[in-house]
């Protein structure tokens, strides 16, 4: 029976993780795809040796089926990981609902998957980094990526040993304040990247960037809040929380 | 938390759900986990640093969405 709630999050995940990676997705095209075409025009426009061979797949399927695939693929993916997360951080990080949790969950996974990356190794258009550097920067991403987890879940537990001396509230605050103190001594001893060639706009790497960004916040708001009803229909039953919302009070447990 | 509004009969807690058992949470973390890898692997990194395939043509069907999603890319 715990093997199954675990497979019926799973598939929760999942489907939230689509439903969000499309939404996602309307972001990327409306908002992402006029920034990198105004980048590869610029890389036309100042060929410096940087191939991309001749052309494999074309630019209007690389901006709609390509697009789409590379982000309802990471949206499923990211989705059902998350949702794996959640089986194990439910009822285990503090007195939070399914609703809550998921939430929750959401934020933190944004913001060490994603965020905490990309303010040292932000996103970058085409044109923009030395393809004879990929090596290092593909390592360096990676590396970013599993620190910012490894930092988060450090600084979770953290919290869990000391909210019983200091209290939930100054708990979180020094666990989050721990988190940032460590993110900002990763920041200062990993290598910076500045491979901008000269002359490149800044205005279309800023409005990149910010698209970029625009994608992930899309991506884990709709995710969090998808799935968070998904977990709370599945864990507390729609006639418990009905019944919550009348009466103000928990009925006994309707589960499965 | 709420105790002056919920009446204190119920002896379910309000919101507050038992965990799962992590050992029925493994099996599906470890095949997840993995699928995911293959899967965020061919979107972010094939045919860039390091390839699995030769040629250039996952990495060119995926290339906008690695731009956008944060991957470096080229
Ligand atoms: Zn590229």
């Amino acid at each position: 029976m715990n093997s199954s709630t675990v497979r019926a999050l799973l598939v929760r995940g999942m489907l939230a993780g689509l439903i969000a990676g499309m939404l996602a997705l309307v972001t990327a095209y409306f908002l992402g795809e006029p920034q990198i075409d105004a980048a590869i025009a610029y890389e036309e426009a100042h060929t410096h040796g940087h191939e991309h061979g001749p052309e494999v797949v074309s630019r209007s399927v690389q901006s709609t089926a390509g697009l789409a695939t590379g982000v309802l693929v990471y949206g499923v993916a990211v989705g059902g990981v998350a949702s794996l997360v959640f089986s194990f951080a439910l009822g285990r990080v503090g007195g939070f609902s399914p609703r809550a949790t998921a939430l929750l969950l959401a934020g933190a996974a944004f913001v060490s998957v994603y965020l905490v990356p990309f303010l040292k190794y932000p996103a970058n258009p085409p044109s923009v980094g030395d393809p004879a550097s990929l090596d290092k920067r593909t390592a360096l991403f990676f590396l970013m990526v599993v620190l910012g987890v490894l930092l988060a879940v450090a600084a979770t537990i953290a919290g869990r040993r000391l909210a019983p001396r200091l209290g939930n509230w100054y708990a979180t605050v020094v666990a989050g304040l721990g988190f940032a103190a460590a993110v900002g001594i990763a920041y200062a001893f990993l290598p910076s990247l500045s491979e901008l060639p000269e002359h490149f706009p800044a205005l279309l790497l800023w409005r990149f960037r910010l698209s970029a960004l625009a994608v992930q916040l899309v991506l884990w708001t709709a995710y969090g809040l998808t799935f968070a009803h998904f977990a709370q229909r599945l864990l507390a039953g729609p006639a418990r929380e009905r019944e919550t919302v009348r009466d103000g009070a928990a009925p006994a447990a309707a589960q499965v | 938390m709420a105790q002056s509004i919920a009446p204190p009969s119920t002896g379910a807690p309000t919101a507050v759900p038992a965990p799962l058992p992590v050992k029925a949470i493994l099996p599906w973390a470890v095949f997840f986990g993995l699928l995911t890898l293959i899967a965020l692997y061919f979107v972010g990194a094939e045919q860039g640093a390091t390839s699995v395939f030769a040629g250039t043509g996952v990495h060119e069907w995926v290339h906008d969405g690695r731009h956008l999603l944060g991957f470096p890319c080229h």
